[in-house]
C-alpha cells in the first residue's frame, strides 16, 4: 500500500498546480484529515481563536439582550431609513454563504473535481453565514419572539401571512436554503463520521461519532442509493442557491422605492453573493491550509480557481454598476436619476465610492498571476473584496431609503454603536461555530478525497490484462 | 432457521480486486451478498447485482407533494380562508405563489432524497454483525470487503470458503452475529 504509484500524480495540464499533490494513498489522506480531529492536542492557537471569537459572540449576546430589553430603537434607524444594518448585514451574509453552495452542488454538476477538498469547510461556511443571516431580519422585527407568526399554521388570530409580499417569499427561500444546505453537508458527512468512528480512540468520541455516522458501513448498495441521494440535493440546491439572492432580492424590487425597483437586481445580487462567498471561502481557506498543513490537500489550483471565480463574479457585478448608471440616465426617470447623483455626491459618496474603487478598479489586481499564486497578498484581496461588498450593500439599503420621492421626507442614518455590535457579534459568533467545525469534524471530505485518487477506479479486465 | 454464523467476509486491497471478486461471485450463482469501500467504487453495486435504485422517485415524489401542498396552501389562504382584497385584484393571483411553490418543492424533494436513502439503506442501524468483525474497521479507511451471507441458498461454510480464497483476498474472516 506504501509503494508510490506513478500515476498517482494528478493530471497535471497547462502548468497548472494539481489538484491533490502526488505520493497519496486512501491510508494517508484518512489519516492526515482524521488526525487533525482525533488529535489528543489542541494547538494552543486555536484555543486564542476560539477565546476571542467567544469573547466577540458575547458582544452579539449581550447586544440582542439589550435589544430584547429596550427595542429597535436602540438601533439608528428612523423614518425613512427603517432597513438599516439589520438588513445590510442580512444581504451581506446569504451572500457569503452562495459560495459554499456554488462549490458543492453546481461544481459537483459540471463535474469540477478540484471542489472535493474545499466543499466540505464551504459547505460550513455557508451553514454558519446562513445563521449569522438569519438573525438580522429576526431581531429587526422588533417582537423577535413573534417571528413564528411569518409562518403559516392555524391560529386563533385567524390571520395567515401574506403569500404576495417577498417578505414571505424569503422566509421561505432562506429557511428552506438553511436546511437543505444543513442535510446536503449531514449526507456529505456521514461516511466520514463512520471513518471518525472506526478511527477513534476515545470512548466518548467514538460513541458520539457512531451515533451521528448512523451505523454506515460503505456496502456498495448503500453507496449505489447515496450517490443518486447526493447528486439530487445537488441538482435540487443548484436551482435553489440562484432562487435565494433572487428572492432576497426581491425585497427590493418589488418596492418602488427608486434604486430598488430595478429588474437587474436578481442576476446582479446572485452574481455579487458567489463573489462575496468565494472572498470568504479565500479568507477562511488560505490561513487553514497555513496552519493545519494542508497545502498538498488545497493547493494553489484551488486559490488559483476561487480567485477567478471571483473576478469573474466580480466583473458580472461591475455591469450591473454600469447598467444601474446607463438606466437611470436613458430611463429618463427624475427619480432614479436622483437617486445616481445622490450615491454620487450626497451625504454617502465617500462609500459610493470606495465600493466602485475597489469592486471596479482594485479586483482587477485578481488578474495578475503573481496575486492569484500568492497566498498572502489574495487574502489580502480577498478582505478588501468583502468589505467592498459590505458597503454596497450599505449603498443599496440606506442611500436609496434616505433619500426618496419626497425632500420633505428625506433622512440620514448613522448605525449606533448597538449597530456596531450586533454585526461585530456575529463575526464572532461565525468565527466560532467555524472553529468548532474545524475541530470536531473533518474539514475536508475525506471519502470525496479518495475518489481523486487515480487508483480508486476499478480497472476492468481488459485493462488490468495490459 | 437461523444460519450459525452470519456469514464469510473477505479482504480486498484495491478497487479493482474487489470489483473482480465481486463479478466472480455474481457469475458462481450467489446473490445474498455485499461489498463495502471506503469510497463508492464505479461499477462495484452493479457487480453485486444491484442495479437500479428508488431515490430519484422518492424524491420526485416528494418534490410533487411539496409543490401540491404549496400551491393548495397558497390558493386556500388567499382565495378561501382569509381573502384579502387589494384594488380590485384577482384573488387567485398565481404569479406571486411561484416562489414559495419552488421553496416547497426544493425542500420537499431534497428531504425526500436524502431520508429516503437512508431509509432504503435501513440507515441508522446501530448494530451489525459486521462491526463484529476486527479489521473491518478498514472498510471506512483503505481496504475492501466482500460479504457473503449466510442466508444464500448456495452458501456453505467449506464450499464458499474455498471459493473466496480462490480470490486471493489478503484473509477471509467468519462473521459472528
Amino acid at each position: 500500500m506504501e509503494h508510490k504509484d506513478p500515476v498517482e500524480a494528478m493530471e497535471v495540464g497547462h502548468g497548472q498546480p494539481p489538484v491533490l499533490e502526488p505520493g497519496h494513498t486512501f491510508a494517508t489522506i484518512t489519516d492526515k484529515i482524521s488526525a487533525i480531529v482525533l488529535t489528543k492536542q489542541t494547538p494552543l492557537g486555536w484555543f486564542m481563536a476560539v477565546g476571542l471569537a467567544g469573547l466577540l459572540t458575547a458582544v452579539l449576546l449581550y447586544a440582542v439582550g439589550f435589544l430584547m430589553y429596550q427595542g429597535v430603537g436602540i438601533w439608528g434607524i428612523n423614518m425613512p431609513v427603517a432597513w438599516g444594518l439589520a438588513i445590510v448585514n442580512f444581504v451581506w451574509w446569504v451572500g457569503i454563504g452562495h459560495a459554499g453552495t456554488l462549490i458543492s452542488a453546481i461544481l459537483l454538476l459540471l463535474r469540477q473535481s478540484w471542489r472535493n477538498s474545499i466543499n466540505r469547510f464551504a459547505e460550513a461556511m455557508t451553514i454558519f453565514a446562513v445563521m449569522q443571516a438569519g438573525l438580522f431580519p429576526l431581531l429587526h422585527l422588533g417582537r423577535p419572539w413573534l417571528a413564528y407568526w411569518l409562518f403559516p399554521y392555524p391560529n386563533t388570530m385567524t390571520v395567515w401571512p401574506q403569500f404576495r409580499s417577498p417578505l414571505v417569499w424569503d422566509v421561505f427561500a432562506v429557511s428552506t436554503y438553511f436546511t437543505i444546505s444543513l442535510v446536503f453537508w449531514y449526507v456529505g458527512l456521514v461516511p466520514d463520521l463512520a471513518t471518525l468512528r472506526d478511527r477513534a480512540q476515545n470512548r466518548v468520541a467514538r460513541t458520539v461519532y457512531a451515533v451521528l455516522a448512523l451505523g454506515w458501513r460503505g456496502s456498495a448498495r448503500h453507496w449505489h442509493r447515496y450517490e443518486t441521494a447526493y447528486l439530487l440535493l445537488a441538482g435540487l440546491a443548484t436551482p435553489l442557491v440562484l432562487s435565494v439572492h433572487t428572492v432576497v432580492s426581491f425585497d427590493f424590487t418589488i418596492a418602488i422605492v427608486p434604486g430598488w425597483h430595478s429588474t437587474i437586481f436578481p442576476p446582479y445580487f446572485v452574481a455579487g453573493a458567489i463573489y462575496s462567498g468565494f472572498a470568504m471561502v479565500l479568507i477562511l481557506a488560505i490561513p487553514i491550509r497555513a496552519i493545519y498543513k494542508l497545502e498538498d490537500m488545497i493547493t494553489d489550483r484551488h486559490l488559483d480557481n476561487c480567485a477567478k471565480v471571483m473576478l469573474a463574479t466580480g466583473l458580472i457585478v461591475d455591469y450591473g454598476y454600469i447598467m444601474e448608471t446607463f438606466m437611470a440616465w436613458y430611463g429618463g426617470n427624475f427619480f432614479d436619476k436622483h437617486l445616481i447623483w445622490n450615491r454620487m455626491h450626497g451625504p454617502y459618496a465617500v462609500l459610493y465610492w470606495a465600493l466602485i474603487a475597489i469592486n471596479v478598479g482594485f479586483v482587477n489586481v485578481l488578474w495578475s498571476r503573481k496575486v492569484r499564486f500568492t497566498p498572502k497578498l489574495l487574502w489580502v484581496a480577498s478582505l478588501v473584496v468583502l468589505v467592498a461588498m459590505w458597503l454596497e450593500r450599505f449603498v443599496i439599503v440606506v442611500v436609496s431609503l434616505s433619500q426618496d420621492f419626497l425632500p420633505s421626507s428625506w433622512g440620514i442614518y448613522i448605525p449606533t454603536r448597538w449597530d456596531w455590535a450586533t454585526f461585530i457579534g456575529t463575526i464572532g459568533f461565525f468565527a466560532f461555530c467555524f472553529l468548532l467545525f474545524i475541530r470536531v469534524l473533518p474539514m475536508i471530505s475525506i471519502a470525496e478525497m479518495k475518489t481523486l485518487l487515480p487508483r480508486s477506479e476499478a480497472k476492468t479486465p481488459l485493462e488490468s490484462e495490459s | 432457521m437461523k444460519p450459525p454464523i452470519h456469514g464469510l467476509i473477505a479482504e480486498f486491497d484495491t478497487p479493482t480486486e474487489i470489483v473482480t471478486a465481486a463479478r466472480r461471485a455474481h457469475e458462481e450463482g450467489y446473490r445474498k451478498m455485499d461489498a463495502y469501500s471506503p469510497f463508492p467504487v464505479e461499477g462495484l453495486s452493479e457487480a453485486v447485482g444491484f442495479h437500479k435504485d428508488s431515490v430519484a422517485l422518492i424524491c420526485l415524489v416528494g418534490g410533487a407533494l411539496g409543490l401540491a401542498a404549496a400551491y393548495a396552501l397558497q390558493y386556500w389562504v388567499n382565495v378561501i380562508g382569509y381573502p384579502i382584497n387589494v384594488g380590485g385584484r384577482p384573488l387567485h393571483s398565481w404569479p406571486a405563489f411561484i416562489v414559495v411553490c419552488f421553496e416547497m418543492t426544493v425542500l420537499f424533494g431534497g428531504l425526500a432524497a436524502a431520508l429516503g436513502m437512508l431509509a432504503m439503506n435501513g440507515l441508522p442501524m446501530p448494530y451489525h454483525p459486521l462491526f463484529n468483525v476486527p479489521n473491518f474497521s478498514f472498510a471506512s479507511k483503505d481496504k475492501f470487503f466482500l460479504c457473503i451471507e449466510a442466508v444464500d441458498p448456495k452458501f456453505d461454510r467449506e464450499t464458499t470458503y474455498k471459493f473466496l480464497a480462490s480470490l486471493r483476498p489478503r484473509t477471509i474472516t467468519e462473521v459472528p452475529h
